[in-house]
């Protein structure tokens, strides 16, 4: 018998505190997974700041840094420059990311800063209670959009790839999901191209996941998926903004 | 001993580089603008990494990164951009990280102006950011100063695994003067950092983290953090004493203001006063035990500062009260003249009379 | 005919989510009716000599509740 799925090296073996069906557990494995493949070639940083996630250096088990809410960019700024051959990522939630971190994020990527950052988008604020997030979409009811997201009132949703692309810094960046399995394995695929794209010190590399909050979207795990797949692939549409190569938007 | 005439900032700047810092990140602000620009040619040379960063918090972050990977790191501004910091240096508190953090004082609040002030005393010595954390606070009066200072400072933060801070000002960063290149650069033997987030192979994981959600956790971290400033505080009050052996009228300043007011403590003596300076380098922690020493024999105080009294507290605190404390200062930028100093003075031992 | 799977079903650990039995290809996961430690009604599996392996289940779970084993040459 072959073991075909276990335990990453690259986690403890801490069991999660997400909620029941919350895909940030599929996404730390992946990267674990990922990092488990790197093998000699990655002493690795893992950098989390507040958000959900803020407890992933229990998970990790890797020298992990857990910094302030949005700041994780300049953060990793700091231990690669110090650090230049270790594998450093940021794992980092929309609100983290796009609101109160955007102007760190941004710069990271103008300056090509070569770490990787895993930014998991749920299009809400997990750990506050569920609040309006700068990804929340039109209509979507939040605690602080409890009417539904009106855009005269708090603006449109962000879209993080598509705003990155714009810009030459950046040498990677990719938009996945995690609402399927066939889903899970081209996330896969992207984490393991943004890595390698550090590895090979090609830049800066972004990999957007679109990740489920049940609890607080107030759906079940499984309706979850499906109205990530429905109501946010139109919004985010998957695939790869920028390659090394040129060769955009190409299938993972 | 070798001889520099230097400017205020640049004698910080090249004091980071011979306390073997070769990281700096941060945000143009005036008047500490000459550090970023020194460093920014200045660490490539010796390869380093300079980095103008997005934002004083930026700045602060990246700071955060690199102490957390064991290499010595510092971050400069002033006043406002202080303020922006200080999430960041709470975070740095909180985490155990040693960084170096200089404020060239500016007048406040809000934009303020950018001339010489003192205004930021509370922010730099009770806090400015959040939670039950101490920053170590050395006061330069001079470039040479700022030049030792900087070594200690390095040196401090590492000891103590502690954000300190550099306090300086408008003045002092601006005005050149020679500086005395010490042969000695500080410790020989700094202390190993196994903490030191670095990519773990061979030993077991290292994390830099300031949460703690079970409350006990979280107050037995911060019972070791109080340990560990009440050691500093036992070792480190650092002062300089001037015509303290008997002096009735004791003036305590620091910074720019120590200056003026050893200049009118000597005028003063010219007219037969008995006026003495002692002058705080540490802020924190506060050189208490030098202060109930030097005031032994006066019979009043006077403290003067760039701002509407805010060192006065601590004094007042030294000496318990048990002494008529009295206060001088200038506000918004502007430099109190030996001269006004002096009219104080004056004004002060008539009463005493 | 499709190759053996084995399934060593973290129960303690389970939260019950139901992602791997809605996906499993075969459908041969259930809910078990007794709480676990945690409080959850946890995975698990009902008919044995279906399993093929294919892993799907512990691609989706969020918490590596399932180790899958696959027999070789199948
Ligand atoms: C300076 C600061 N402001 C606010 C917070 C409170 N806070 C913690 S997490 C969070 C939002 C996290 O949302 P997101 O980044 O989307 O991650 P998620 O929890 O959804 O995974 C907020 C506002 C904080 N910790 N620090
Ligand atoms: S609050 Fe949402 S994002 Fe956070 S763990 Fe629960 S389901 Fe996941």
């Amino acid at each position: 018998m072959k073991v075909i799925a276990k335990r990453p090296e690259s986690l403890t073996q801490q069991a999660f505190h997400y909620c029941p069906g919350c895909t940030h557990g599929i996404i730390h494995r992946l990267v674990a997974e990922v990092i488990d493949e790197l093998g000699e070639g990655g002493p690795a940083v893992g950098i989390a700041p507040v958000g959900c996630s803020v407890l992933a250096y229990e998970y990790f088990n890797l020298d992990m840094i857990q910094a302030s809410h949005g700041r994780a960019p300049a953060v990793a700024t700091g231990v690669k420059r110090a650090l230049p051959d270790c594998i450093v990522f940021t794992y980092q939630g929309d609100g983290d990311l796009a609101a109160i971190g955007l102007s760190e994020i941004v710069h990271a990527a103008l300056r090509g800063e070569n770490f990787t950052v895993i930014f998991v988008n749920n299009a809400i604020y997990g750990m506050t209670g569920g609040q309006i997030a700068p990804t929340t979409l039109p209509g979507q009811k939040t605690t602080t959009s409890p009417l539904g997201r009106d855009t005269v009132l708090s603006g449109n949703p962000i879209k993080v790839c598509e705003l990155l692309a714009t810009q030459e810094g950046p040498a990677y960046l990719s938009r996945v999901s995690v609402h399927s399995p066939a889903q899970v394995r081209r996330a896969r695929k992207a984490i393991q191209k943004a890595f390698e794209v550090q590895r090979k010190k090609q830049g800066f590399s972004l990999v957007e996941i679109l990740s489920t909050c049940p609890t607080n979207w107030g759906l079940d795990p499984l309706k979850s998926l499906e109205w990530l797949e429905k109501e946010m692939l139109p919004r985010y549409p998957l695939g790869e903004f920028r390659t090394p190569g040129g060769e955009e938007n190409g299938s993972l | 001993m070798k001889t520099r005439l230097m400017k205020g900032n640049e004698a910080v700047g090249e004091a980071a580089v011979s306390a073997g810092c070769r990281h700096y990140y941060g945000y143009p602000i005036t008047p500490q603008n000459e550090i970023p620009e020194y460093l920014s040619y200045r660490m490539p040379e010796v390869g380093g990494v300079f980095i103008q960063s997005e934002s004083e918090i930026a700045a602060i972050n990246m700071v955060y990164g690199t102490s957390s990977t064991g290499a010595r790191v510092m971050t400069s501004s002033s006043s406002p951009g202080i303020s922006l910091k200080a999430e960041g240096i709470s975070y740095l508190a909180g985490s155990e990280l040693p960084a170096v953090i200089v404020n060239m004082m500016r007048g406040g609040p809000g934009l303020g102006g950018i001339q010489p002030a003192q205004g930021d005393y509370f922010q730099a010595v009770k806090g400015g950011g959040h939670g039950d954390y101490r920053v170590i606070v050395l006061a330069a009066a001079s470039v040479q100063e700022l030049y030792t200072f900087t070594l200690l400072a390095f040196d401090l933060a590492d000891r103590y695994r502690n954000p300190v801070m550099l306090l300086g000002d408008g003045l002092l960063g601006q005005m050149m003067e020679e500086v005395e290149i010490p042969q000695d650069l500080g410790d020989d033997n700094p202390p190993g950092k196994p903490w030191a987030v670095t990519g773990c192979r061979g030993r077991g994981r290292n994390i830099i983290n300031s949460l703690y959600l079970d409350p006990h956790k979280l107050e037995a971290h911060n019972r070791k953090l109080q340990e560990k400033y009440k050691g500093i505080m036992e070792r480190e009050q650092r002062f300089q004493e001037h015509h303290t052996e008997d002096c009735e009228l004791l003036l305590v300043a620091y910074g720019t203001a120590a200056r003026v007011s050893r200049g009118a403590v000597d005028e003063a003596r010219a007219l037969g006063i008995k006026a003495g300076l002692f002058r705080p380098q540490t802020l924190w922690p506060f050189p208490n035990r030098g202060l109930k020493e030097a005031a032994r024999r006066a019979r009043a105080l006077l403290v003067v500062e760039m701002s509407s009294g805010q060192m006065v507290e601590d004094v007042n605190l030294g000496v318990q009260c048990r002494l008529p404390v009295h206060f001088y200062g200038r506000m918004g930028g502007i430099v109190p003249s030996a001269g006004e100093v002096l009219e104080e003075i004056k004004r002060i031992e008539g009463g005493l009379a | 005919m499709a190759g053996k799977g084995k399934l060593t079903i973290a129960r303690d650990r389970c939260k019950g989510c139901g992602l791997c039995i809605h996906f499993c290809p075969k459908g041969i996961l259930k809910e078990f009716l007794e709480l676990n430690r945690l409080g959850y009604r946890p995975v698990s599996l009902e008919e044995e000599g279906e399993c093929t392996g294919c892993g799907i289940c512990a691609l989706m779970c969020p918490d590596m509740v399932i180790q899958v084993e696959r027999g070789e040459g199948a």
